[in-house]
């Protein structure tokens, strides 16, 4: 089951039997994950499955019980592993006088970037506010802070990003721009790991996905290999008829039996899960 | 150090922007004001004033002492109200705010982090306290003609007072939320100030229970024995009835003082610090 969770290139960040407990609750309980290079990975569980834990465990703002936790390499927390990531919190802010610019510029100096103006600029153009460089952060929506937040992690082009639900507060376009920044950063070799209930969003993005639940991680894998056939759909000219559990292999000898019965074939699909209907199953239909 | 120099900054430009730094500043204005009312009215009635020809009391050096013990006392006050504010929820506050986290994550290290917020929240309040002391001492100066014994010494050992409290509340941020860190800190405050006062009664009533009980606090808490030495240092030089009565006074005292306190002072301002740094360097955020 290990290997199924760990992909098979060098790995960003790894975390191996990692358990945390805060008093008699036990938040993470033994969990394996590994995110290779250039890899995006989704993080998906119900509220206390223990997805921000594990991501708080990797950035260093919290301390495992047992278990380890290494980003690129370097002990989770250590000066090393935060010099390689960049994070966005579920729940932050910026100091609401701080403009968009000054927001970037103090995690510049921080995180010793060198990138100076011309990589505050692109950054805001990355997430689409280029327009609000002289903006107070308190005169910000929600969804603009948030971008803003983003482009913060982004700050030092960082090997490993760990975004905690980045898209909650943005409306459609936002989500895009978002969407779309992530599959840049994926093609430049940047590796993510992406927590979010937006099950949508990762399913377009991601190229592997874990699911967590009660602290236990209890399914991981790309999409696709997640997803559970569900059967063949055959369009004939007495409509749409479903042949449940029927694979892809059989789709030629259905095709073939329907001709035979006289029967006009016009179309043919293999349905199979969505990652809603895995997620489902994966967390026994639990809920927030 | 430029990432202390960073955050330092960053608390410092915090410190300024917020509300409360505009509120002490505009209530010190106001207390100067009323302070300069005050000496006006004190020492233009002082030449009215004559005392039985047996009591030997210097009257200038007592109502001038009395007043800029007072304003001792007032700048400690509003300087602790500006420290508290400024530092009660540095960890906690800033925690539960989500102001903390993005800062914590980058490469700086916890104690650099913690340890630039003390120097700037320092930084502003002994600004602060040794402008509104000597404006306090240049207004009984000139108003009154009495100037202290000591000049710069008491400014730094109130201002030395205040980083104390700096760091009370920046070890109670770290402990607990930013409401129950306020309210214990200015209890300690309290605690300290009743405790100077207990000395004063324990003196008067040559009490050793009382005198006991006030030199145990004043250990305890050193910025009241910070407080009292600094008011101690004003009159260093009264001496006879003068000297005895402004001891028996609210601004007189300063039974624990000297070179001990201070190292004292300085060892405990490392100790809180140290607990500070090590809670902070455990807790999860």
């Amino acid at each position: 089951m290990h290997a199924q969770y760990c992909a098979n290139v060098s790995t960003a960040l790894a975390v191996r039997g990692l358990r945390k407990r805060y008093g008699s609750i036990e938040a993470l309980k033994g969990v394996d994950l590994e995110v290779g290079e250039g890899e995006l990975v989704g993080l998906l569980g119900p509220n206390g499955a223990g997805k921000s834990t594990l991501v708080k465990i990797a950035v260093g703002l919290v301390r495992a019980s047992g278990g380890t936790a290494e980003v690129a390499g370097a002990r989770a927390g250590s000066r090393s592993a935060r010099a390689a990531l960049g994070y966005l919190a579920e729940l932050f802010r910026f100091p609401g006088w701080y403009t968009a610019d000054e927001v970037l510029e103090l995690h510049q100096r921080l995180a010793g970037s060198r990138g100076g103006a011309p990589e505050r600029k692109r950054l805001l153009e990355l997430v689409a506010l280029d327009e609000a460089a002289k903006r107070r952060v308190d005169g910000m929506s929600k969804g603009m802070q948030q971008r803003l937040g983003v482009a913060q992690a982004l700050v030092g082009e960082p090997r490993i990003l760990l975004l905690d639900e980045p898209t909650s507060a943005l409306d459609p376009v936002g989500r895009r721009t978002v969407r779309l920044l992530l599959e840049e950063l994926r093609g430049r070799g940047v590796s993510v790991l992406l927590n979010s209930h937006l099950l949508s969003e990762i399913e377009l993005v991601c190229d592997r996905v874990a699911i967590l639940l009660g602290g236990e991680l209890v399914a991981a894998g790309t999409p696709a290999e997640l997803s559970r056939p569900r059967g063949v759909e055959l369009e004939t000219d007495e409509g749409l008829r479903t042949v449940e559990g029927a694979l892809r292999d059989d789709v030629p000898r259905l095709v073939g039996e329907a001709v035979r019965d006289g029967r006009k074939v016009y179309g043919v699909r293999v349905l199979t899960s969505t990652l809603e209907d895995t997620y489902l199953e994966a967390v026994g239909g639990e809920t927030d | 150090m430029s990432s202390v120099v960073v955050i330092a900054g960053y608390g410092f430009r915090e410190a300024v922007r917020r509300k409360v730094f505009t509120v002490v500043v505009l209530l010190t204005v106001v207390f100067l004001f009323l302070f300069w009312l005050a000496n006006h009215y004190v020492f233009g009635e002082l030449s009215q004033i004559t005392p039985p020809a047996d009591v030997n009391v210097d009257t200038r050096t007592f109502a001038g002492a009395f007043m800029f013990g007072l304003a001792i006392f007032a700048t400690l006050f509003l300087g602790v109200v500006l420290a508290v504010f400024l530092t009660i929820g540095v960890v906690s506050g800033d925690a539960e705010r989500g102001l903390l986290q993005p800062l914590v994550v980058r490469p700086v290290g916890r104690s650099t982090l913690l340890l630039s917020r003390f120097l700037g929240a320092a930084g502003v309040s002994v600004g602060y306290v040794l402008s509104v002391y000597f404006a306090a001492m240049v207004i009984t100066g000139l108003t009154g003609s009495w100037w202290p014994d000591r000049i710069v010494s008491p400014g730094l050992e109130l201002a030395f007072a205040v980083v104390i409290v700096i760091a009370l509340s920046l070890l109670g941020s770290v402990v607990i939320s930013s409401t129950a860190n306020g309210i214990a800190v200015f209890m300690l405050f309290g605690a300290g100030l009743v405790a100077g006062l207990l000395g004063t009664i324990g003196h008067a009533l040559n009490s050793d229970q009382v005198k006991h009980a006030s030199t145990i606090a004043a250990w305890a808490l050193p910025f009241e024995a910070l407080y009292q030495d600094a008011l101690r240092m004003i009159t260093e030089n009264a001496s006879g009835l003068t000297g005895f009565l402004l001891q028996l006074g609210p601004f007189g005292g300063a039974y624990v003082h000297g070179w001990g306190v201070r190292v004292w002072s300085v060892a405990y301002l490392v100790g809180v610090l140290a607990v500070a740094l090590f809670g902070f360097s455990r807790r999860n955020l």
